[in-house]
């Protein structure tokens, strides 16, 4: 699989956000076998060494970083951080953050859009997170996204896969555009549910980072995403709505007492 | 000169951008600029003048999702 012309060698996305410590951090990012973590960028008082430090740690993991834009809410405030990000962290790649609403974190897929086009004509390569709105997505790649990003559901709910229907309807019209699922997943089952409807890539942040045991959790998702995407190449049976026997009647016996 | 530092006021000395952000201590931090809300690259802050009042916005590598 690849972004932008980049060759990944795992489909697992991970946060870096909320862990108890960075030597968790790293060892979840090891297990999970994550190709590619995101990051931010935040205030910092002079003479402050947290924001230095992680940027030791980010490069030591020998991974591929995605900046985004989180806690922007217009189009200006998100151009200018990823100009910045893009300073900071050395790359061209920017997770497109614009939030509309704040109970539910919604992205404002208007604001995206024009966000989109404007860093798409700076150089920048835009991983957009949007929802699963089909006119939306069309949209998002005429502005010059190349990868999408629709929620699985709101950020950091762990509520899996909200919108089955629509997430099944957005893979199949637009059938080549990589696609990461991002947002919402709690669940290593809800990671391998977005690889079984042929979605990309899924980016995972809380449902590791406040697991009981984080590591493990890393390597759980590891697992199911490769179940996923490997029951997604075996191409599933269809759903039925009777039963239909699997054990062969022909030849069964007739005539025996049923009670 | 008073100008505001990630929204908190702070006096300095100097003018320019990067001798401004030498005098606050952040001199070889890995950092991204921004002036009255304009992201400045690293490349021009020799040549940026701070005048009195300006915001300056000062962003380091933070944990992410």
């Amino acid at each position: 699989m690849e972004f932008y012309g980049t060759q990944l060698s795992s489909r697992l996305m991970l946060g870096t956000a909320q862990y108890d410590s960075p030597a968790l951090l790293a060892q979840s990012v090891e297990a999970s076998g994550a190709s590619v973590v995101t990051v931010s960028l935040r205030r910092e008082a002079a003479g402050a060494q947290a924001g230095q430090a992680f940027w030791s740690l980010v490069k030591s993991l020998g991974v591929h970083i995605l900046p985004n834009t989180a806690g922007c809410h217009g189009v200006r405030e998100a151009v200018t951080t990823a100009h910045m990000a893009r300073e900071v962290f050395g790359t061209d790649w920017v997770k497109l953050e614009i939030i509309g609403q704040g109970d539910l974190l919604q992205p404002d897929v208007f604001g995206l859009v024009e966000a989109t086009r404007i860093l798409t004509e700076d150089g920048f390569k835009v991983f957009p997170y949007t929802t699963e709105d089909l006119v939306t997505a069309e949209r998002l790649l005429k502005a010059g996204a190349e990868v999408l990003m629709p929620w699985g559901a709101p950020i950091g709910s762990g509520r899996g896969l909200n919108n089955v229907f629509g997430l099944r309807a957005l893979r199949a019209h637009f059938p080549n555009t990589p696609m990461v699922i991002d947002a919402g997943i709690g669940r290593p089952s809800h990671a391998a549910m977005a690889f079984e409807l042929g979605f990309d890539a899924v980016l995972i942040n809380t449902a590791v980072a406040k697991a009981g045991n984080p590591v493990r959790m890393g390597e759980a998702f590891r697992l199911a995403c490769e179940a996923g995407l490997a029951g997604y190449a075996a191409q599933p049976i269809e759903e039925r709505d009777m039963a239909v026997p699997s054990t062969p009647t022909l030849g069964l016996a007739r005539g025996l007492a049923v009670e | 000169m008073r100008i505001l530092v990630n929204d908190e006021q702070r006096d300095v000395t100097n003018t320019t951008l990067a001798t401004i952000l030498n005098e606050l201590g952040y001199g070889g931090a890995r950092i991204a600029t921004a002036v009255n809300g304009t992201f400045i690259p690293a490349s021009q802050r020799d040549t940026v003048t701070i005048i009195e009042g300006a915001s300056l916005e000062v962003l380091a590598p933070m944990q992410g999702g």
